[in-house]
């Protein structure tokens, strides 16, 4: 599946203006409250209308304003989740999922009885929306979405109305939603954590334009990225390998730069997970240093610097196959004399990568 | 307490007109409602004042209105007889028309309140399901405002009930015929020494009244049960 959508629309001083196109797999959309990401996938389900656009999906033309053409919302084959679920108060759960069963010819790629093993809906069949947690309507209106058959799923921040722990909770579902069913996702979020494990491309959006856009490791790993992340947000994703669990409670993880040593990892040896490392918990070491407490210390060499606003400045480090993004400050970056080319040591500490950035990844369809 | 048969023919004949009131009009009152509540279109504000006027019109003026347009000699009224041979002034189906126009105003006020309450979003839900627009109305809309079509219904059937001033006006106070309960009851208070017979037809008005709203009431929550709204 390609899609390829064009968009404009002015709403007074706003102005969204975006080309972009999408893949199989997980499209995140990432942006501010505000920058257009909502307006859309709006767009491109026919819930709204640009002033121009067009969108098309293989040789389908959805819409095409130059033509006057759009294809209704209930013809487009475009599933959407909301992000306050919008279950229908007054079905159960079996009658909410089997809703867009009854409009569609073609056969759900995923027999219903796999959608409700995937999201664990067994036990709700009977409930009604009103007894359901938000973690749980969230699952229900994925597979209701899910069940229509859809050509693409559209999520807008699914898990935006969720606290801590529901999040937590629906985020491996996702993921495997995302590895088990083939229908390609475009995900709205303004989340770094969520983009960073589900998303395989990312396109950054900021005042209804795109700054950037690529596959999401390489790009959350360039420094001319995070500005748009936000300084607190911003760090590269790796793909590590669980190599073997430590009677301590530390894991050792190997990446293609090395090893690292991380405490409390749920996950089997031999399993590949996503993890993401804070720009801010990394050190820049010219020699390696001795007697640290941190275990992991790893050779690299300095790909590039940005220099944003205020006092830091990003550097993005080549480790192995993988670039691992450092903020530094600019003094610091000065005495270093930081440069291309420059080997030096990056130091991760142990206890930096937080728990929900860690993702998994199950027999993965490339 | 028994009843002389010209009372019993009153009270058969205001069930018999109510019923046919709300039934005919109950399925138009939707229609109205939900445009009214969801749609912008060219003639809204005219159709709302159209719908609402028999509420401030005083009834005499709107069974004249309706004698003018549906007695024999109204266009309306002359098309009807010629067409469908159905003839409407002086007759029991002029008070079922009188009392539809009549309770119309309240029937739709109740359920447009309830379409307002349903979350427009649903609908947008429910497209993107790939529910057609009819297909969302009906399985979405209609079971979420069922109450409110209840509450409209019964709003409905107690104004056709107590309507008297369009009626008497547009199908006269013919025992029988057109006499309803409330006409019955003006007759024969009109009537000296008849009071007993006037107070029998009140007391059974009330009884009919209260069972209208406790039999409501059950309804109203055996459906909010169903909906999953308690």
């Amino acid at each position: 599946m390609k899609m390829r959508v064009d968009l404009t629309q002015t709403y007074g001083d706003f102005k969204l203006d975006v080309a972009f196109e999408t893949g199989p797999g997980v499209t995140a959309i990432f942006g501010p409250s505000g920058s257009g990401k909502t307006t859309i996938i709006k767009m491109i389900a026919g819930l709204v209308h640009p002033d121009e656009g067009r969108v098309s999906m293989d040789e389908t033309v959805l819409l095409d304003s130059s033509k006057r053409q759009s294809v209704a919302v209930h013809k487009r084959r475009i599933g959407y989740v909301f992000q306050d679920g919008r279950l229908f108060p007054h079905l159960s759960v079996a009658r909410n999922i089997r809703f867009g069963g009854r409009f569609t010819k073609t056969p759900g790629a995923t027999p219903e009885s796999s959608v409700v093993e995937l999201l664990g809906l067994g036990p709700l069949m009977h409930r009604l929306p009103g007894d359901l947690s938000g973690g749980e309507r969230q699952r229900v209106a994925l597979a209701r979405a899910l069940l229509s058959s859809p050509r693409l799923l559209l999520m807008d921040e699914p898990l935006a109305a969720l606290d801590g722990p529901r999040k937590d909770e629906v985020l491996p579902y996702l993921e495997a939603l995302r590895d088990e069913t083939g229908v390609p996702i475009l995900y709205v979020s303004h989340s770094v954590d969520e983009v960073a494990r589900l998303a395989e491309h990312l396109i950054l959006l900021r005042d209804g334009k795109i700054m950037l856009s690529g596959p999401t490791h390489e790009l959350l790993s360039k420094p001319e990225a995070l500005p748009f992340v936000g300084v607190r947000d911003a760090g590269s994703v790796l793909h590590a390998t669980v190599v073997k669990h430590d009677a301590d409670g530390l894991s050792q993880l190997s990446i293609s730069g090395g090893t690292l040593v991380l405490p409390g990892i749920d996950a089997d040896v031999g399993e590949t997970l996503v993890i993401r490392i804070l720009a801010q918990d990394v050190l820049i070491s010219l020699e390696e240093p001795k007697g640290l407490s941190s275990r992991n210390i790893l050779p690299a060499i300095v790909m590039s610097l940005h220099k944003g606003h205020g006092p830091g400045v990003a550097v993005s480090l080549r480790l192995g196959e993988d670039t691992l993004l450092a903020r530094v400050t600019a003094r610091a970056a000065q005495e270093l004399q930081l440069r291309p080319e420059l080997s030096c040591y990056a130091i991760v500490k142990a206890t930096t990568v937080p728990r929900s950035s860690i993702g998994h990844i199950r027999n993965k369809p490339i | 307490m028994s009843l002389r048969p010209e009372e019993w023919a009153a009270l058969v004949l205001s069930l018999k007109v109510s019923l046919w009131a709300v039934a005919l009009s109950l399925p138009l009152a939707v229609l109205v409602a939900y445009l009214l509540a969801r749609r912008e279109f060219p003639g809204k504000g005219l159709l709302s004042a159209v719908v609402h006027v028999p509420l401030v019109l005083p009834p005499v003026v709107t069974g004249y209105l309706l004698l003018l347009t549906f007695g024999r000699n109204g266009a309306v009224g002359r098309w009807l007889e010629d067409t469908l041979g159905l003839v409407l002034a002086f007759r029991w189906t002029g008070a079922a028309l009188a009392a539809a126009i009549m309770g119309f105003p309240l029937m739709v006020r109740a359920i447009r309140l309830a379409v307002e309450a349903v979350d427009p979003r649903l609908e947008e839900a429910a497209a993107t399901l790939g529910a057609p627009p009819v297909a969302r109305f009906v399985f979405v809309t209609l079971p979420l405002i069922s109450p409110g079509i209840l509450a409209g219904a019964v709003l409905g059937f107690a104004k056709a009930m107590g309507e008297f001033g369009a009626t008497i006006t547009f199908v006269a106070n013919i025992p029988g015929q057109t006499q309803t309960l409330p006409s019955a009851i003006y007759a024969f208070l009109q009537v000296p020494g008849a009071e007993t017979a006037a107070m029998r037809l009140v007391i059974l008005s009330l009884v009919v009244a209260i069972g209208a709203v406790v039999i409501s009431e059950w309804l109203s929550k055996r459906v909010a049960a169903r909906i999953g709204r308690t």
